[in-house]
């Protein structure tokens, strides 16, 4: 009786986020003196996963779509103890899709290891980030997804067996065409967020904030108004409505901090403010706070981080 | 076309969260609820539908009879007529099953859910439901063109978006994208009238098997005071990042 854990890959690599599914995989594994095993696509180099705590890899030939792959996952996880999916765009289809085949109870938006392991409790994100549930999963097939970056990766000293298997999938849809900006790093699973709102005047004045970005790694995102009047797309939104993001460090620019946007945007760990505000509510859920003009603030804070990174 | 649209109960966006003292429940005193706004796009998608097309909305929740007034909301919005099955469901399996219960029995041409709802942000039901149907599922959908039984159908996906093409019936998890924040109606008075006589059908639930099981709810621990940083001295910014909150 294994823990079974998708390992997803991007353009050929694994992302972040797989290797923390694995390291997900074998806390909860080791928990039950079980072992990991780890399925991923035939298409990719398995062998950086024992690593993480990956047992033995079972790599196959993904489905085109989420359905198709869950299909897979159903009759490759044959008396699995659990399964382990990583909640990024991918997953949360995935996931409820598995479970629903599979007879799998589920937890999606998971913020914990397993607090127990009979049943399995975990904590999971609930409210838009305003509440925190204490969930016990039931089922025989316990499946969790979790929120990117809230767990961390955990390496281990080991080196998995690799396999190739069959599976079966049924896609139930055609994908007919797919438009994808190169290097661009999806909200969900980013590390450092750097967003920004009205406050910036206008897009012709994202330069700044995407040289910053491009500074720290980060993903760009956006307030709602910002993306309601078309300045920057819909899918940079982060908020209760939008992205709900959970980065290690979250700069806001010029964003005043409704409810709603910070419903998405609390679970980061440091949050930096920068308004020309003083009362802007967002300075009260902020770590870090700079009353100032962001025209002046944003290249200062470029210039000093470039500072620190050529003293590094 | 038949279209259903199924809608969530849920606290306003701006509503301050508390639970109950045993932690069990959310306190729903001086909350407002409103349709869940996932749901909302895609209740004005299936009206744009409609109105170009012609057919009939159905706007479905599965909940307790404190609902009704967000069926009643859509309905004066414009769907054509309102379905509660009547349960306090403790999970998404419960919920999808019971929809897809209620599907069975009728024909619908699409399925159209939000794809989460702002209370237990799950993402599960649109997903488990295609599923138990075996339909095609789109999840993030932002974009839907219909012609005849073919769909072509946008979603967000890492870094940009995919689309896809699949034969009606189908379900998606839509979101904002599917229409546009401008496009979404309030209720007039003459829709809030007709709402009052349009048909709202209440169905027996069937038994869910989900398992799990809701031990409690907190709030996150309170963030401590910020620590303000002069606007002339970034380079303190920087140093706190990366000496305090080892952030950088």
């Amino acid at each position: 009786m294994s823990i079974f854990v998708f390992v997803e890959d991007w353009n050929g690599s694994y992302k972040k986020a797989s290797f923390e599914a694995v390291s997900y995989a074998k806390s909860w594994a080791d928990s039950l003196g079980s072992n990991v095993v780890a399925l991923t696509s035939s298409a990719t180099d398995a062998s950086t996963l024992g690593a993480y705590g990956a047992d033995e890899v079972r790599a196959f030939s993904l489905s085109a779509t989420a359905y198709g792959v869950a299909a897979q996952l159903k009759s490759l996880t044959d008396g699995a103890s659990g399964v382990v999916i990583a909640g990024t765009n991918f997953g949360k289809s995935l996931a409820p899709a598995y479970a629903a085949l599979a007879g799998g109870s589920l937890s999606t938006n998971t913020i914990s290891l397993p607090l127990s392991t009979a049943p399995l409790t975990v904590k999971r994100g609930a409210f838009s980030s305003k509440g925190i549930e204490t969930i016990a999963l039931n089922g025989a097939l316990p499946v969790v997804s979790f929120v990117p970056n809230a767990i961390g990766i955990q390496e281990h000293a080991g080196a998995g067996t690799t396999s190739d298997v069959q599976a079966e999938g049924d896609d139930k849809l055609e994908v007919s065409d797919v438009v994808v900006a190169s290097g661009k790093i999806a909200l969900p699973e980013a590390e450092v967020v750097v967003s920004a709102g009205r406050g910036l005047k206008g897009p012709e004045n994202w330069g700044m904030v995407e040289e910053l970005a491009d500074l720290l790694g980060a993903a760009t995102a956006c307030s709602k108004p910002v993306s309601d009047i078309g300045w920057r797309p819909h899918s940079e939104h982060v908020g209760q409505t939008g992205i709900q993001v959970n980065p290690n460090l979250y700069i806001a620019i010029g964003i005043s901090g409704a409810i709603q946007h910070l419903a998405g945007v609390s679970a980061s760990k440091t949050i930096v403010v920068v308004n020309t505000d003083p009362e802007a509510p967002f300075f009260k859920a902020a770590d870090y706070g700079i009353v100032g003009d962001a025209f002046q603030v944003v290249p200062q804070l470029v210039d000093a981080l470039r500072a620190f990174k050529a003293g590094q | 076309m038949n279209i259903l649209v199924c809608i969530s109960h849920v606290p306003d966006t701006t509503a301050k969260i508390n639970f109950t003292a045993d932690g069990s429940a959310l306190d729903p005193a001086g909350v407002q609820f409103v349709i869940n706004p996932y749901d909302e796009f895609g209740l004005t998608k299936a009206l744009h539908l409609k109105e170009a097309q012609g057919g009939t909305i159905t706007v479905l929740n599965v909940g307790p009879a404190t609902t009704e007034p967000t069926l009643r909301k859509a309905l004066a919005i414009g769907a054509d007529q309102a379905v509660r099955i009547d349960a306090t469901p403790t999970d998404a399996i419960t919920v999808a099953q019971n929809i897809k219960n209620h599907i069975s029995a009728q024909s619908y041409d699409l399925i159209i859910c939000g794809q989460e709802s702002i209370d237990y942000n799950g993402q599960q039901v649109p997903a488990m439901l295609a599923a138990m149907l075996e339909l095609p599922f789109v999840n993030a959908c932002v974009g839907l063109d219909v012609e005849g039984t073919s769909a072509s159908a946008k979603a967000e996906i890492d870094g940009g978006h995919a689309t896809f093409k699949a034969t009606l019936p189908m379900v998606v998890g839509g979101k904002k994208g599917l229409v546009e924040e401008k496009d979404l109606r309030i209720p007039n008075m003459r829709g809030i009238m007709s709402a009052r006589s349009k048909p709202l059908a209440v169905e027996a639930a069937v038994e869910g098997q989900g398992g799990t099981q809701s031990i409690s709810f907190e709030k996150p621990a309170p963030k401590s005071a910020v620590t303000m940083v002069d606007a002339e001295n970034v380079q303190e910014l920087v140093k706190l990042l990366h000496e305090e909150a080892k952030a950088i």
